[in-house]
């Protein structure tokens, strides 16, 4: 596992400089800084409303930014279109139509960036199908998705965004409501694509089962950047074995104020 | 079948097969988004369009269109721009179109509210051949879109965030649906009627969704309940003298009423077939019950 001076890998997969959003007239994020290098595997924490989700959207193109700048791929998001280079999971409670669709219909809405005009060809169909064995859930591809589990729904979003075979993983709390034996899957998933040099950056409210493949944290609170390095090990009884509650963003969010009285 | 002697019920029912395919295949769209009552919206902005037609003696199948089209670009750019004042600006646009279309009728002089009941209720006897023309050019457009772009309007309609990261023009296709939508509901408006347009929209989908576990099958079975229903009234409108439109509606709403019965059974026996399979492959999980929201929740 390499840690994030290590890396001096090329470009910045993603780049955030000084962003600045506002959600109505309430400022979300106050200037914050975020690069994630190729091949990086960054967790995003923080308490609910530190932003984390919102600094996530700005990337997307889903908040607009008031200030500061937003790359991919060194391309400035408004000019950036290679869309299936990114695969984006969201937090599961967005996808749900009013009309039944099974796994492989909405899988298959992720492979539309690799096709022209939406026409799928052989390979698409296969990507489908590999994206689907990756999370394992081949033997639900007909199922209505309605009928699954969270875990296993958010097994399908996660084939989803995989279909397109994207350079970059963008997830938003993969782990939130997703069962025990799911969440083995998902680390052993993204173990996969990190090997195989998928750059990744996850919301997540804690580490859990991930916290091995991940090289950096960025804990965020009230908009701002709190902590940008390695993971929050020493977070003390939380992170021994069996603890299956860790809270990263707390002592982590204690230390800085401890610091300034100290020095 | 001497029905088909007469010119005027073979215009009536081509017009009524065009509408049994397009109807349920924009709406199942609209349904997915959770917009089922969109339809009715655009149904009250086209009256305007009817009125306009009479008032200044121009086709009142194409001013439709043109009004139709404009109010649901117009609502989608609402839905857009409007977030919480939306459904305040909607209502005055669905109840100025409307007042609009009574207005610019009883303005005209070749109309009356007469000519207005055929265009919100449906008629038979007054499909002209320009209408056929007319209908038949908008339903090969409406069929074009909801089956040419399926996957995309899949997408957009199930996950909107997710699709803008796959890089769909996202705005460009709801503002095309909210057009598809609208040029439906002026195919529909001589056989339906503009007041009931909405419904062969949402209950033949709602009526599909209970027998179908995949989005392509509950397109085709909303489809084919759509062409069944619409030939079905129409026959029935010829046979008893009764309204073309309310016939359909009713039929429709009984097909609904006949497939929630039979698939009750079916639902269960599938359940234990899943459980089944399942307690063999996958001990570790439990499957969650069909919790799916109804389709019926408005956000037009």
């Amino acid at each position: 596992m390499t840690t994030t001076e290590d890396i001096v890998s090329d470009e910045p997969v993603i780049s955030l400089r000084g962003v600045r959003a506002e959600l109505g007239s309430r400022p979300v994020l106050r200037g914050i800084d975020l690069t994630v290098r190729r091949g990086e595997v960054v967790a995003l924490l923080g308490a609910n409303g530190s932003g984390k989700s919102t600094a996530v959207r700005t990337i997307i193109g889903q908040v607009p930014v008031s200030a500061g700048q937003v790359e991919l791929f060194g391309t400035p998001r408004r000019r950036f279109r290679d869309w299936a280079r990114v695969g984006y999971v969201p937090q599961r409670t967005t996808a749900a139509g009013g009309v039944p669709a099974t796994v492989t219909e909405v899988v298959s809405s992720g492979r539309l960036s690799r096709t022209r005009f939406g026409l799928f060809r052989k390979a698409d169909h296969a990507a489908v199908r590999a994206a689907l064995d990756l999370v394992g859930m081949a033997d639900r591809a007909k199922d209505p998705v309605d009928a699954l589990s969270g875990g296993q729904h958010q097994r399908v979003l996660i084939a989803r965004a995989l279909a397109a075979a994207p350079d970059l993983l963008i997830m938003d709390e993969p782990m939130a409501g997703v069962d025990l034996a799911s969440q083995e899957i998902l680390a052993a998933t993204l173990r996969e694509q990190v090997a195989a040099g998928t750059t990744v950056l996850l919301v997540l409210h804690e580490l859990g089962p991930l916290e091995p493949l991940i090289d950096r944290a960025v804990v965020l609170r009230d908009g701002c950047v709190l902590h940008d390095g390695p993971p929050p090990e020493a977070v003390g009884q939380h992170a021994l074995p069996g603890h299956d509650h860790v809270h990263p963003h707390a002592p982590a969010g204690a230390e800085p104020i401890r610091t300034g009285l100290l020095s | 079948m001497d029905l088909l002697n007469y010119a005027f019920m073979q215009r009536a029912l081509l017009a009524a097969v065009l509408v049994g395919i397009t109807a349920p295949a924009v709406g199942i769209y609209l349904v997915q988004r959770r917009q089922a009552l969109m339809g009715d919206g655009i149904g009250h902005v086209a009256m305007t369009g009817v009125g306009l037609g009479f008032l200044l003696s121009w086709s009142p199948v194409w001013m439709a269109t043109a009004v139709s089209v404009l109010g649901a670009v117009l609502m989608e750019l609402i839905r857009w721009y409007g977030r919480t004042r939306g459904d305040i600006a909607l209502a005055m646009l669905f109840y100025g179109g409307m007042a609009g279309g009574v207005m610019f009728i009883n303005l005209a002089p070749s109309g009356s509210n007469a000519n207005l009941t055929s265009y919100l209720f449906g008629s038979l006897s007054t499909v002209s051949e320009s209408d056929v023309t007319a209908i038949c050019l908008l339903a090969a457009f409406v069929v074009l879109i909801t089956l040419g772009l399926r996957r995309q309007l899949f997408a957009v309609s199930q996950d909107e965030e997710f699709a803008r990261v796959t890089g769909l023009p996202v705005r460009a296709l709801n503002l095309l649906t909210a057009v598809t939508a609208a040029v439906t509901v002026t195919v529909a408006m001589r056989v339906v009627g503009l007041l009931l347009v909405s419904a062969l929209m949402v209950v033949p989908v709602a009526a599909a969704q209970q027998l179908s576990r995949s989005f392509a099958a509950t397109f085709a079975i909303a489809v084919a309940i759509g062409v069944t229903v619409t030939i079905g009234g129409t026959v029935t409108s010829y046979y008893q003298d009764v309204p073309p439109g309310a016939t359909i509606v009713l039929l429709t709403i009984g097909a609904f009423i006949a497939l929630t019965a039979l698939a009750a059974p079916l639902a269960r026996r599938r359940a234990r077939a899943a459980a089944g399979a399942r307690a063999a492959t996958d001990p570790l999980e439990c499957s969650i019950p069909a919790g799916r929201p109804s389709g019926d929740e408005v956000g037009v």
